[in-house]
């Protein structure tokens, strides 16, 4: 038995601790600084990438949202023109005649030097010209202001993203052909204005040209195909598995199998798609009938997560109040608890669209990464969808594809920020915290 | 006219809705008592009209274009296929096709031209009885809700059934899914595996898929040893989880213990950001930007790097990653019970000492988990790949190399080509079959160890 008073090891002991922990105390602290420390570089790292990858894209792709025009004045030949036929007529022609007369000094009947002159204008310059002569025929034997897009080379050129003091062997544009553009641009024909039409063109070989209302149609198309099988079905699912499923093995291999639904590649939806739609149901390829049905099966497990948690989230007072009042129990869940889950419910649904708005491969496999030229008239028609675009963007070879897929893509985030700022919306405007 | 038959079946539920509640208020006017409101009375009709009708007009939708072009097949001449490939019936058939649909490329030969009006006149044809077997089956259906309507009737346990039973319907829909890519994926498989054998795919070296175009063509045999691609999916991944595991993680400590509110509410939206970002997008940025910056920087350090590296690959999809690893810890570190974190605490160590000791520990199975998912992400990620990773199949383990993985074989292999029959594009399933088992164990295992932890702590 050892009787040692409080005092003795008390004073003694204590004293000896706290030293030791007084000596350790810079260390230990060091250390948690440390800890901190990779965690700020994480975060900054990341949030550095984020900018970056904005950033990237915003100076790539601006140059897009502008397009290099030139001003010509055509005369439009009637000599040139069938009026049986307003279709053939060498509208070509009469734009070479229109762009030599600032070329006094070139032959413009030699066809190999007019050509060099006229790669300035964009392959749709006669086209446009074409356009205009079909819809008015009474400007045959007039003199018009046209406005043609520059080829994509010039708009480089313009935008000085092609520079001039690069040596002329590694130029896209050789100096000859710089000294044509000043000579327009001296004239004062070259604007620059705002790139209309990469919104009311669908895709063309020619990146001038080129727009996203095909793209942004079949999107259409395929959101709106998704959402209308999607919905219902998911909010069924998950009213049933939340609200009446008994407990028992069946509703147990369905939560696992929507959970793992989720987590399935998106790669292995479009397989899926490929080999039962358009395979074994012969479906139409390149539609976005089909490829909104691809992405329905990918949001559905989405929107049943999203709404179980909505349902959820309702509190059991409401339930029981109305079971109380002799509501049946489909009553209960049709009149009160839906219509109080449906902000969480819509909220989660946006966000499940958005990610479809972007998802890519499935719809790749099914063949919506075609060349259509044209805007969709209906959700059988072929078309792209915007992702799909920007992949078929990214690898067209020429120059002016690499803005243009750039700005394609800030148009993509302008839809997902607009969704996901209406969920945000809706989630701050309507949900009621209990 | 599909549109029409759409119309008229919904017409048809009004009208039963409409109808039966208004008998049900007549004999409730009689001084009667009603078992169910008249409301079920009208939602019975509605159901019971809808239902059936909508199944069937389904159905037909499906079976309509197989059975015309079967039946327009059939009225072809004698022998027209007799000896030509099943390609080239199938171009005959899509050029007829193409005519019905008013694309006429030079002049086909006649008895193209009326087989194709033959076509368009059975789809007339086919759209007509759609329409009349809406009306006759939606009239039949009427008739019946009609008659059932009476005081006794229990409309509302009869309405609800159906109801009840629409939503079993809708939950298993999402069964069929998976049964349906489990099908899809087993029965393409199968074909390739009677052209190349398992093991030759499972074991084997070398995948060179091109199957040549010519039959006597010099090295004939596309070869399908799936290893190399295996190993470009494995380097490709290492690389994402080496940035995305210590990056997601030191921000998810940061966040949960260290950082106060306000920068807590202004990074996690970002991160949000980085986690909405679609794929393809990322794949852009991996070929304009940051491929070129590693093969910059590796050419200033005297290294030589492929155009498509695994590095610009995998690093792009780490940050990709991010997020989800970052949000999977977060969540894993705010279940661990505050008693823990109080403890600790208490007995004087400092907050560093306590995450690193005890929170963080007693958070590893949800992070665990959570990891496990990023791996299968990374494993099925598709995009990236795509546009940054390369084509040809190496067998090498050099991240500076460059690699290609089992998605981008799935999507080059079946970029505009749809035919089933040859080696080539089945082998996209067969690689599409392993991908969903991977991913799927993966899956199911990493769900059970992240719910496991939740009910430990809960």
């Amino acid at each position: 038995m050892t009787d040692i008073t409080p005092e003795q090891t008390g004073s003694g002991r204590s004293q000896s601790t706290t030293e030791l922990v007084q000596k350790s105390l810079a260390r230990r602290n060091r250390k948690q600084m440390v800890l901190q420390g990779y965690g700020i570089a994480a975060i900054v790292f990341a949030l550095s990438m984020l900018v970056i990858l904005v950033g990237s894209l915003v100076i790539t792709g601006y140059p897009a949202f502008t397009q290099t025009h030139v001003e010509l004045e055509v005369f439009v030949d009637p000599e040139e023109v069938d009026p049986e036929n307003l279709a053939r007529g060498s509208y070509d022609e009469m734009i070479a005649v229109s762009l030599g007369e600032y070329f006094p000094d070139i032959d413009m009947t030699d066809r190999v030097a007019a050509r060099e002159v006229t790669q300035l204008l964009s392959s749709g310059a006669q086209l446009l010209l074409r356009e205009r002569v079909i819809a008015n025929p009474s400007l045959i034997g007039e003199t018009i202001t046209l406005k043609v897009p520059a080829s994509d080379n010039y708009d480089q050129l313009n935008k000085g993203l092609v520079m001039r003091d690069t040596p002329e062997q590694f130029r896209r544009v050789d100096n000859a052909a710089i000294e044509r553009f000043d000579t327009l641009d001296e004239a004062g024909v070259i604007s620059t204005p705002l790139n209309t039409r990469l919104i009311t063109n669908a895709d063309s070989r020619f990146p001038e040209l080129a727009g996203l209302k095909g793209a942004i149609i079949g999107s259409f198309w395929a959101l709106l195909t998704c959402f209308v099988i999607s919905f219902p079905i998911g909010i069924g699912a998950a009213i049933y598995l939340e609200e009446f499923a008994p407990k028992n093995k069946l509703s147990d291999i369905i939560e696992i199998n929507i959970n793992n639904l989720a987590a399935v590649p998106s790669v292995v939806f479009g397989l899926l798609a490929l080999a039962v739609f358009l395979g074994w149901f012969g479906m139409p390829r390149s539609a976005p009938l089909v490829g909104g049905l691809t992405l329905a099966l990918m949001t559905l497990p989405t929107i049943i997560i999203a709404t179980r948690a909505a349902l959820k989230a309702v509190p059991p007072s409401i339930r029981e109040a109305a079971l109380g009042v002799g509501a049946s129990k489909q009553q209960v869940v049709f009149h009160h608890v839906l219509p109080l889950a449906m902000p969480g419910i819509l909220t989660g649904t946006i966000i499940g669209l958005a990610q479809a708005l972007g998802e890519t491969a499935p719809l790749l496999l099914i063949g919506m990464n075609a060349f259509i030229t044209s805007a969709p008239s209906g959700p059988f028609d072929s078309a792209t969808a915007l992702p799909t675009q920007i992949f078929i963007w990214a690898d067209s070879p020429e120059r002016g594809f690499v803005s243009r897929t750039s700005a394609a893509i800030l148009v993509l985030l302008t839809f997902l920020i607009t969704m996901n700022a209406i969920a945000i919306y809706f989630r701050q405007k309507f949900e009621r915290k209990w | 006219m599909v549109l029409f038959a759409f119309l008229l079946l919904l017409g048809a539920t009004f009208v039963a809705y409409a109808l039966n509640r208004r008998a049900a208020i007549s004999i409730r006017a009689n001084g009667t008592q009603l078992h169910s409101l008249e409301s079920f009375h009208g939602l019975f009709a509605a159901l019971t009209v809808l239902v059936p009708v909508l199944v069937g007009i389904l159905i037909w939708l499906v079976l309509e274009g197989t059975v015309v072009d079967w039946v327009m097949i059939r009225s072809l001449p004698e022998g027209t296929f007799d000896d030509l490939g099943s390609g080239a019936s199938q171009l005959i058939v899509a050029e007829i096709k193409s005519i019905a649909g008013g694309r006429v490329f030079g002049t086909p030969e006649p008895w193209k031209t009326e087989a194709a009006e033959r076509l368009v006149a059975y789809n007339r044809i086919a759209d007509w009885v759609l329409v009349a077997l809406v009306a006759v089956s939606a009239a039949m259906l009427l008739w019946f809700a009609r008659r059932s309507v009476a005081a006794q009737f229990r409309a509302r346990q009869s309405a609800e059934r159906i109801v009840l039973g629409l939503m079993v319907f809708c939950a298993v829909a999402a069964i069929f899914v998976t049964i349906g890519i489990v099908f899809a994926l087993t029965f393409e498989t199968i074909k390739f595996f009677q052209v190349v054998p398992v093991t030759e795919f499972l074991f084997g070296t070398s995948w060179e898929p091109q199957i040549p175009i010519r039959e006597d063509q010099v090295a004939a045999e596309g070869a399908f040893g799936a290893v190399p691609v295996f190993l470009g999916t494995i380097v490709i991944s290492t690389v994402a989880l080496f940035i995305a595991i210590p990056v997601g993680l030191m921000t998810a400590i940061y966040l949960n213990e260290f950082a106060n509110r306000r920068i807590r509410s202004a990074v996690k939206p970002v991160l949000e950001i980085l986690a909405g970002v679609p794929t393809v997008v990322y794949g852009f940025f991996a070929v304009l930007t940051v491929a070129p910056a590693i093969r910059s920087f590796a050419a200033s350090i005297g290294v030589d790097v492929a155009p498509n590296t695994a590095l610009a690959a995998g690093g792009v999809m780490g940050i990709m990653l991010i997020p989800f690893i970052s949000s999977f810890a977060d969540d894993a570190l705010s279940a661990v019970p505050r008693s823990l974190r109080d403890g600790a605490l208490a007995l004087g160590a400092t907050r560093g000492e306590m995450m690193v000791n005890v929170l963080f520990p007693a958070a590893i199975p949800g992070i665990v988990g959570g990891i496990l998912l990023a791996v299968s992400r990374a494993i099925g990620e598709t995009m990236i790949v795509v546009m940054a990773a390369g084509l040809i199949a190496k067998m090498t383990i050099n991240p500076l190399d460059s690699v290609t993985a089992v998605t981008v074989q799935i999507v080059t292999l079946l970029i505009g080509d749809t035919s089933f029959d040859n080696p080539k594009t089945l082998s996209a399933f067969a690689l599409g079959m392993m991908l969903f088992l991977v991913t799927l164990v993966i899956n199911i295992f990493a769900l059970r160890i992240v719910r496991k932890y939740r009910e430990i702590y809960d």
